[in-house]
């Protein structure tokens, strides 16, 4: 992240296109990790007991309700809040969602050392609108984790499938399983398949999500110095020419479990998300959506 | 005698048997007590290697007509084969 803001790249953006997420280790310092543990405690507590349908008694201080500006969440002091407000976490956050997105929701996962609990793959919330717009969720691990946290699969967060259909799926060429230090966060797009996994190690596993909606469209939003540089024209094909230093040629890299003809599909929907987040209705990678879209045109021109 | 059924899906690249494997699940009605899958992800390449291995197909999914507008959006794996095979566990 060279931005003194610590925006991300174009480049960094055209990989959240591609894969669905983005991969932060040791993003954030220790001493505010484990003043986040603390807090994790009995803010799990109250989750969990709201998620079952009981309301605790437990006083955590003031919650966030959803569609407050993240600005106004967590206000000093407050572990929370301090990890949001982090420079290299906002950067984050402002090249996704904008400056000061709406808090969603969010929940604390905490599973014991020795925990066989296993979640069925899937994707949260409900199918989503087929529009580019997406929201973002933070994964952030305030401990390290040695052995096999949440799985997700790279590359899922385009496909519009009901959340629980993907239960399906035990094993899938190319998902992992994060391991990392304390402090790691993952920043998926909200589509991404992901599962909660057994933890047989001897410590606790933390992670606290966070989901935030964008109140801005999401073009352009993150620092664009190397835009001019890599975003390519609708030419860039694989079958004619093509450049290795695109956004295209990202876009292009396909997770192991997206071979064959529909790993063309992926690609049309990536192009699509980064039509909009470009701002460029011309966009294309590998000239499936151009082929279509000039078809007609080109056929008048003939006739002319 | 006790015959058990264990089930293997396999989600393969096209829609020909015999393209490789990019998913895979297994549910063992035998409950461990029976043959289990070779190591390696995945345990078979394609669905072709399962049927050598003396799994039988149960069911495939047959394409099917596109509908407009939704041609170019991808969804689930399409090309899921269903296999069993039948563990006869003797006199437990």
């Amino acid at each position: 992240m060279p931005a003194d803001d610590y925006r991300l790249t174009t480049r960094e953006i055209a990989r959240f296109a591609a894969d669905g997420y983005l991969r932060f280790d040791g993003l954030v310092p220790s001493e505010l990790n484990e003043a986040v543990v603390e807090r994790l405690g009995p803010m799990a507590s109250v989750k969990i007991s709201q998620a079952l349908g009981v309301l605790s008694d437990q006083d955590i201080g003031a919650r966030p309700v959803s569609r407050t500006p993240l600005s106004e969440c967590y206000p000093d002091p407050s572990p929370i809040g301090g990890f949001l407000r982090l420079p290299q976490v906002q950067g984050i956050i402002r090249s996704l969602v904008g400056d000061d997105p709406f808090f969603d929701h969010d929940f604390v996962h905490v599973l014991s050392g020795g925990s066989t609990y296993l979640q069925h793959l899937h994707m949260d919330a409900i199918t989503d609108s087929n529009d580019p717009t997406f929201d973002i969720q933070l994964f952030y691990f305030p401990r390290a984790v040695h052995t096999g946290g949440t799985r997700f699969v790279p590359g899922s967060h385009l496909r519009r499938v009901r959340p629980e259909q993907v239960a399906r799926y035990q094993h899938i060429a190319g998902e992992e399983f994060y391991e990392g230090e304390a402090g790691t966060v993952l920043v998926f797009h909200h589509g991404l398949w992901h599962a909660g996994q057994p933890n047989p190690g001897e410590e606790t596993r933390w992670m606290y999500k966070i989901r935030l909606n964008p109140r801005v469209p999401q073009v352009r939003l993150w620092n664009t110095d190397d835009f001019e540089a890599v975003h390519n024209d609708p030419s860039d094909h694989t079958f004619a020419t093509m450049r290795v230093d695109s956004v295209a040629n990202s876009l292009r890299q396909l997770q192991p479990w997206q071979q064959g003809h529909e790993g063309r599909i992926e690609l049309v929907q990536r192009a699509r998300l980064w039509r909009y987040l470009s701002g460029d209705p011309t966009y294309d990678a590998d000239y499936y959506l151009t082929r279509l879209e000039d078809r007609a045109e080109l056929l008048g021109e003939d006739e002319n | 005698m006790p015959v058990r059924q264990q089930i293997l899906y396999l989600w393969l690249t096209e829609s020909a048997l015999d393209t490789e494997t990019v998913a895979w699940a297994f549910h063992d009605g035998c409950e461990g007590r029976g043959p289990t899958l070779p190591e390696g992800k995945p345990p078979y390449p394609t669905g072709l290697a399962a049927l050598t291995d003396g799994w039988c197909l149960l069911q495939s999914v047959p394409p099917r007509p596109l509908e407009s507008g939704s041609e170019h959006e991808p969804g689930p794996l399409l090309n899921e084969f269903v296999f069993e095979r039948r563990v006869d566990l003797g006199d437990d």
